[in-house]
């Protein structure tokens, strides 16, 4: 996998290649990272611990170890319709989205990145600019404009304002990886007779897997953890994602907090196991993303 | 996995992006007319869909909301009390949105002062040999991951006075230090500049050290052998060349300070963040728009929020970002400006 990743990220994951040794006391080194790490990972870790608590015992010792275990909050939640109903709606949201922005993304990188035309420099600056605005200030007028369609309570208002807001992101990082398939590819297709758009399904596509897996990753995580979009678009509970159903179930029962804990927790172990399986690309395509 | 079907023909990094798509230009162009058509089709056929979703659901609300802005509007049927710049002589007169601003400008600033120089020595510290560096990458990446619901409802249950911090505090016999972290104007924004460091830092030192691994080695084996001893060489070659990477990082932190919206919305809910002192302008765009259903007043502070993000945005680009304007914000390669 590290040869495939390497593409992207260009220096990070660039293996076997190291600074030269300077010695510098190594066991602070393992002491400050650890001291780093235990506050990165410190709080997610209450979550999930959290959960394992009863309530008396979190009320007993606020920053104390389950003890018992127990799993009730755990099981609770996943036998509630309530959990999975969000899993669900998050899964069909961020496919859909990934879906669509990958496809509409490769297309025009493809444009810009292998056509010569007038226009090319300003459609390329059209999709850098919208990297410089995030959702917020889009987001009243987006409602109004949604609702006006009808999409207001409905998944599909979700999915294609999030595939436009993923756009910039998905063109930045693949009109390089096009722009690099050299020209003699694209002579032999065509005097094996493949017009371009030929020379587009057949070697493109398969040519830039790398990069569409990265930027789906991105696409995916982002609709994943949305919140801002969900929180206008949606009020009927039966469609919110999981951000959405944090937040309600932990108004909801304000009051069981072990509960909250187990299902907040719950809520992020997708997004962390697919972080886990695809680190590097989600690194490298960020990393990627912003040095342009 | 499929992604080890990446050819050495697609590996090139973008620099080396070969300008092909210029010398091929010449050939169509020298066709006859069809073919030129036909490109054009092929053009609009591909580029099309994607153009049309852009436009449609990032470009156009924009465009709306400066023309929603300048009615009084409760967001049904058709705008038609038109009060001019009225709503935004009310929101730039407003003491709260004063407020708000006044937050966003703090969080601009500490998010920078914070994350900044923490960033650049985790990295350095990373940028050591030592053993389960690839481990502390992945962890110290997490909370970037999760998302800011999670890290939000977490904090806020950490947080509360009978929380565990203040418990925490208590074991290890710092009484004094406990607090009503969430709720108490005096430290509230103290709390969420803790929790934006806690969050966004590993997109920060992953950035960093990206940059740094790309420092030639030659320079620093001169540096050595010139004597220069470690702190002297990470001060006169990782930071300057290292230049770039915090330009970049600065423009995304200040961006997204500006329109900070999720953890406060999260943490401190739509009332409690204006008493406690964290409300940003995007809360304030939230309570007072949607939730209120003001649509012109909404539509005028999302006006307000993108011009004075545009505003940054373009006077850093002017002066900060101009050295090494190459980069992915600026245009096609300069290609299209040259």
């Amino acid at each position: 996998m590290s040869t495939a990743t390497s593409v992207l990220v260009q220096p990070l994951d660039r293996r076997g290649r190291r600074r030269p040794r300077r010695d510098w006391g190594n066991p602070w080194v393992y002491l400050i990272a650890v001291i780093l790490i235990s506050i990165c990972i410190g709080p997610v870790l209450y979550i999930i611990i959290g959960g394992f608590r009863t309530n008396s015992q979190i009320t007993a010792d606020p920053s104390g170890w389950p003890d018992p275990w127990e799993t009730g909050n755990y099981t609770d939640v996943l036998a509630s319709g309530e959990f999975w109903t969000a899993m669900l709606n998050s899964t069909v949201v961020g496919l859909g989205t990934t879906v669509g922005a990958v496809v509409l993304g490769i297309m025009a990188s493809y444009v810009i990145a292998r056509y010569d035309f007038r226009a090319k420099g300003a459609m390329y600056a059209l999709f850098a600019a919208g990297l410089m605005f995030p959702i917020t200030v889009a987001i009243t007028p987006l409602y109004l404009l949604i609702r006006n369609l009808g999409l207001v309570n409905n998944l599909g208002g979700l999915i294609l304002p999030q595939i436009a807001f993923a756009l910039p992101t998905t063109v930045i990082i693949l009109v390089p990886f096009l722009r690099a398939i050299p020209k003699e590819l694209e002579e032999a297709a065509s005097i094996d007779g493949a017009s371009r758009l030929g020379f587009f399904w057949r070697m493109v596509i398969p040519l830039s897997l790398p990069g569409v897996i990265t930027t789906g990753i991105l696409a995916f995580v982002g609709s994943w953890n949305g919140y801002m979009l969900p929180l206008f678009i949606l009020s009927d509970a039966d469609l919110f994602t999981l951000p959405l159903g944090v937040q309600n179930f932990s108004s909801q029962y304000s009051v069981d907090t072990a509960r909250v804990l187990a299902y907040t927790s719950l809520s992020m172990l997708p997004a962390l196991l697919f972080f886990s399986l695809f680190e590097r690309r989600i690194v490298g395509g960020l990393t990627g993303a912003v040095k342009g | 996995m499929t992604g080890t079907q990446a050819t050495p023909l697609a590996a090139r990094p973008v620099g080396s992006a070969p300008s092909g798509a210029g010398a091929r230009a010449s050939a169509p162009g020298r066709r006859p007319r069809r073919a030129d058509w036909r490109m054009r089709g092929e053009i609009a056929l591909l580029a099309g869909p994607a153009i049309v979703v852009f436009v449609f659901f990032v470009i156009l609300p924009v465009v709306m909301a400066a023309v929603y802005g300048f009615f009084r509007w409760k967001g049904f049927g058709f705008p038609d009390d038109f009060v001019g710049f009225g709503n935004y002589e009310l929101i730039l007169q407003d003491p709260t949105f004063r407020d708000a601003l006044w937050h966003n400008a703090i969080v601009v600033v500490f998010s920078l002062l914070l994350q900044g120089p923490l960033a650049i020595l985790f990295a350095l510290l990373m940028n050591q040999k030592m053993r389960g560096r690839s481990l502390i990458r992945v962890l110290i990446f997490v909370p970037y991951v999760i998302s800011e619901v999670v890290v939000g409802t977490g904090w806020a249950l950490m947080l509360q006075d009978t929380g565990a911090i203040n418990s925490l505090l208590a074991k290890i016999g710092l009484e004094a230090w406990q607090n009503s972290w969430i709720a108490d104007p005096s430290v509230a924004m103290g709390t969420l500049m803790f929790i934006l460091t806690w969050k966004y830092i590993g997109f920060a030192v992953i950035l960093m050290l990206a940059g740094m691994q790309s420092i030639p080695e030659e320079l620093y084996e001169a540096a050595a052998i010139d004597g220069a001893g470690f702190w002297k060489i990470q001060w006169s070659i990782t930071l300057p060349l290292l230049g770039p990477t915090i330009r970049i990082w600065a423009f995304l932190s200040i961006i997204g300070a500006l329109q900070l919206f999720d953890l406060v919305n999260i943490i401190w809910g739509q009332y409690v963040s204006a008493t406690a002192g964290t409300s940003t302008m995007a809360t304030y765009m939230y309570l007072n728009g949607h939730l209120a259903g003001n649509y012109g007043f909404g539509n005028a502070v999302a006006v307000v929020i993108f011009l004075i993000s545009l505003v940054v945005a373009l006077v850093y680009q002017r002066f900060v970002l101009r050295r090494d304007t190459d980069g992915a914000l600026t245009g096609d390669s300069g290609r299209s400006r040259r």
